[in-house]
């Protein structure tokens, strides 16, 4: 963080957290952080003529972590045509080698983001084993602020405890794994699922027994969502439902955000949503089978828009080649299956499992320009914006780098309808879904909401990120589009959004013209809970440690060491 | 058709990134301008006339431009890579990825070549007079789309994996080959002249083996089905017909199972 001032004069400001729709007005900022004024000696930034938005936050990314690491090793081909040569400048700047598409190295990870104007990026499946390994990589992430939600939606201890309905102790195993882990939030990934394909079986419906623990998604998803809850956590329960990527499945993601109904919010930290149901997207499907495979996005987003109580985000799929990885185990066998590429399947333990296997979202077949479809249908069909965020589940979906590429589609009915024109099977796509009737097209506000002023609310940090009200994280962007007078060519948003003009985190210039000038200044957030010793919870820890686990106790916690620039939540349980 | 000719003035110290060396790079420039071409050595920017000198003229086309390189390209890489069209031969031998990603047009060597030669290739036609390393038209590393078109001839000997994950096009080896030949291949044609070790056909899936040689350890996922003459590459003989590989996975068509098939001179 520099003491050094800027001040940003002349751009149009868009700042729903103030509900500024393009106002001219200068940003000024001191110590890291927006203030009300600077003095004269101030560095003084132009951004007459441009687009001024405060960093991007994206809620639901895989971008650490072991899985990521193994995509990485085992596509090499990735990075044959992605590789940057270091420019004089980027040299000059220290900046490091950049490789990979769709899984790249740490470093242009963190440089991509940037050059994105993204400030903070949350690491959406951190199985608890592994956590010391993330908190490194994300270490090694340069400039992004970044955090890691632990999964929990097939943890033995967890399952143990919601059998026997006891959220009480399910909470406090959520808050002791939280803080050793330094995690941000629950997580939830096929609930159920995963656990059962340790028996070669899987989950589809939220009353499918898991075998041996004897209980079902409904009691897994209700009993987080009310330990949550009952934590009063800063992000809310984040969920990968069950049945993921199959035809017809819309109905169970409907009954399953339903579950989100008559469980209250209580946090100090202004998040309003119980549930937060991410890369909505893979789970918007109807049809039963690939031949009548069709949208469902209006059905699910009609529910959606309905309940307060819940969250989404899009999970758009971009039609690129790309590489799937989830700690749904048992989808990632089925894909290889249908595409026979490589696979990665592993367990870890009594926590989670995960798979990975490349994709290609060829758009010449008919099932991808459906996918591709939907992701835009459901952001089109929302209603409050605050309420949907853009991810492409990078890379599930596609790279995050093709964020500035679904804003175009999304803020462009023109530039749908070229995409749609190219399709090889147009007829078919039309026939299967609807984005072909909808006029609407977002404007630049609805995107700040989408990916700054939205995502941050949901992860109760909206008084430090995604606005630019005066005490927030000096982290701004400045983008080459004119508020009062858009280009007619919707390539120019999508270069615009690719690489910002200027990209201010920290306090710090760290992206001009697109170029990276610094590493910045990153931090790692983390939620640190809290609350009276639980004894049995203490008791069940130790002795499951004695018994089960090929670590000890006492190896298991994230060192300190490891993430050496923490930003910590705190959070306080009353007994 | 007009011809620049390449003559080597200096052995580079560390391997020299020879991507510029392709008709399509030299279509349409003068000597000087070609000279001036980008290449690396190591880490270093340097340019072709560092490392060679320039004379002749390029036609207008990548089509219309012979490449002659007169001397030895021992630490030379990628000559050829990527070209469409055009003609680039080299009087000695030349290094890794000769005519990688190739899509038309000859390649010619004279000498050896190392490894990773015809990676990816897609059509053209490559010619070693001497041997190759390994790796011949094969993927890259970790892709599942190798060769898919054009023809690679080996005069001499080569290594091990040979046409892994091929799809198309044909590869002929006319002296001996080690081990992994069409590993993981659904498509195209490989012809070995003469013996090899083993591991020909592992988890292929469709695509075509010929040797006229012996294979000294058999895949045990091929069965011998029947014994049939043919004509191939201009020598009849009698051979034994096997199909495999039987552990692997097999599309259908018209309701039968398609294999790969393995022809073993009898």
């Amino acid at each position: 963080m520099t003491s050094g001032e800027i001040i940003i004069k002349g751009g149009f400001v868009v700042d729903p957290t103030r509900k500024m729709e393009g106002d001219i007005t200068d940003i000024a900022i001191k110590d890291g952080k927006i203030v009300d004024k600077v003095s004269s000696s101030a560095k003084v930034i132009d951004a007459k003529g441009k687009t001024v938005m405060a960093g991007g936050v994206d809620v639901h990314a895989h971008v650490a972590g072991p899985k990521v690491n193994v995509g990485r090793l085992f596509r090499p081909e990735d990075k044959l045509l992605s590789g940057v040569c270091r420019s004089a400048m980027a040299q000059k700047n220290g900046a490091r080698m950049e490789s990979g598409f769709s899984i790249p190295s740490t470093f242009k990870t963190g440089y991509d983001y940037a050059r994105m104007g993204y400030a903070f990026v949350m690491e959406a499946a951190m199985p608890p084993l592994y956590s010391p390994h993330i908190h490194e990589e994300i270490h090694d992430t340069p400039i992004i602020d970044e955090g890691a939600l632990p999964v929990f939606g097939n943890n033995w201890f967890v399952m143990d405890y919601l059998k026997k309905g006891e959220i009480e102790n399910t909470a406090a195993y959520i808050a002791w794994l939280l803080n050793v882990t330094k995690g941000f939030g629950v997580k939830c990934v096929n609930p159920g699922g995963t656990a059962a394909w340790g028996w070669g079986l899987n989950c589809l419906s939220l009353d499918d027994v898991v075998p041996y623990f004897d209980t079902t998604p409904r009691e897994i998803i209700t009993g987080l969502l009310k330990a949550n809850e009952y934590l009063g956590l800063p992000h809310s329960m984040h969920i990968h439902q069950n049945n993921l990527g199959n035809p017809g499945n819309y109905q169970l993601t409907i009954d399953s955000l339903k579950l989100a109904e008559g469980i209250k919010t209580k946090n100090k930290f202004g998040r309003e949503q119980v549930m937060h149901s991410t890369h909505l997207q893979f789970h918007s499907y109807g049809g039963t089978g690939w031949g009548d495979f069709e949208s469902k996005a209006k059905e699910v987003m009609d529910y959606v828009n309905k309940n307060k109580a819940i969250t989404v985000d899009t999970g758009n799929v971009t039609l690129d080649e790309t590489t799937t990885m989830t700690a749904d185990g048992p989808f990632e066998h089925h894909l290889h299956s249908l595409n026979h590429l490589k696979w990665v399947n592993v367990d870890v333990e009594m926590e989670t499992a995960a798979g990975v296997v490349p994709y290609v979202y060829d758009p010449n077949i008919k099932v991808c320009d459906i996918q591709w479809a939907i992701g835009l249908e459901l952001a089109l069909y929302a209603k409050d914006m605050n309420r949907i965020f853009l991810t492409t589940d990078h890379p599930n979906a596609g790279p995050f780098t093709r964020y500035p590429r679904v804003i175009k589609w999304l803020m462009s009915k023109k530039a749908r309808e070229a995409v749609l024109d190219s399709f090889k099977h147009k007829d078919k796509v039309i026939d299967a879904t609807t984005l072909h009737t909808i006029d609407r097209e977002l404007t630049l506000y609805e995107i700040a909401q989408m990916t700054r002023s939205g995502p941050a609310k949901c992860l109760g940090m909206s008084n430090i990120y995604g606005g630019l009200a005066p005490g927030m994280n000096a982290d701004v962007g400045i983008f080459d589009l004119n508020y009062k007078n858009m280009p007619s060519d919707p390539e120019k948003i999508e270069k615009a959004f690719q690489r910002a003009a200027c990209f201010i985190k920290s306090g710090e210039i760290v992206v001009k013209d697109g170029e990276v000038l610094s590493r910045g200044h990153k931090k790692t957030v983390w939620v640190h809970v809290n609350m009276p010793e639980n004894l049995q919870v203490k008791r069940d820890i130790t002795q499951s440690f004695t018994k089960d686990y090929t670590v000890s106790l006492v190896n298991y916690p994230v060192r300190d060491y490891l993430a050496p620039h923490p930003f910590v939540l705190e959070v306080d349980v009353e007994a | 058709m007009a011809t620049v000719t390449l003559k080597p003035t200096k052995v580079p110290e560390l391997m020299l990134e020879g991507y510029s060396i392709t008709p399509d790079a030299f279509a349409g420039k003068t000597p000087a301008q070609i000279a001036a071409l980008p290449a690396h050595e190591g880490k270093i920017h340097v340019t072709l006339g560092d490392f060679f000198e320039v004379s002749g003229n390029a036609g207008a086309t990548a089509a219309e431009t012979d490449i002659v390189i007169a001397g030895d390209c021992t630490r030379v890489k990628y000559i050829g890579s990527k070209m469409t069209a055009g003609t680039v031969k080299v009087n000695g031998n030349a290094d890794m990825y000769v005519g990688g990603w190739m899509k038309g047009g000859k390649i010619h060597i004279t000498g050896n070549v190392d490894s990773f030669c015809g990676m990816q290739m897609q059509g053209g036609e490559i010619l070693i007079d001497g041997n190759a390393q390994n790796y011949v038209g094969c993927a890259y590393r970790g892709d599942w789309r190798g060769m898919k078109g054009g023809t690679i001839r080996i005069k001499g000997s080569a290594g091990n994996d040979i046409g892994t994950f091929m799809l198309g096009g044909t590869i002929i080896i006319e002296k001996d080959t080690f081990i992994h030949v069409s590993t993981h291949a659904e498509g195209g044609t490989v012809i070995l002249k003469g013996d090899v070790e083993g591991r020909v056909g592992g988890q292929m899936v469709k695509g075509t083996i010929y040797v006229f040689g012996t294979i000294k350890f058999m895949m045990p996922g091929f069965k011998k089905v029947d014994r049939v003459e043919l004509e191939v590459d201009g020598t009849k003989a009698t051979f034994d017909h096997y199909i495999g590989d039987l552990g692997e996975r097999h599309p259908k068509s018209k309701g039968k199972e398609i294999f790969a098939d393995l022809y073993v001179k009898a």
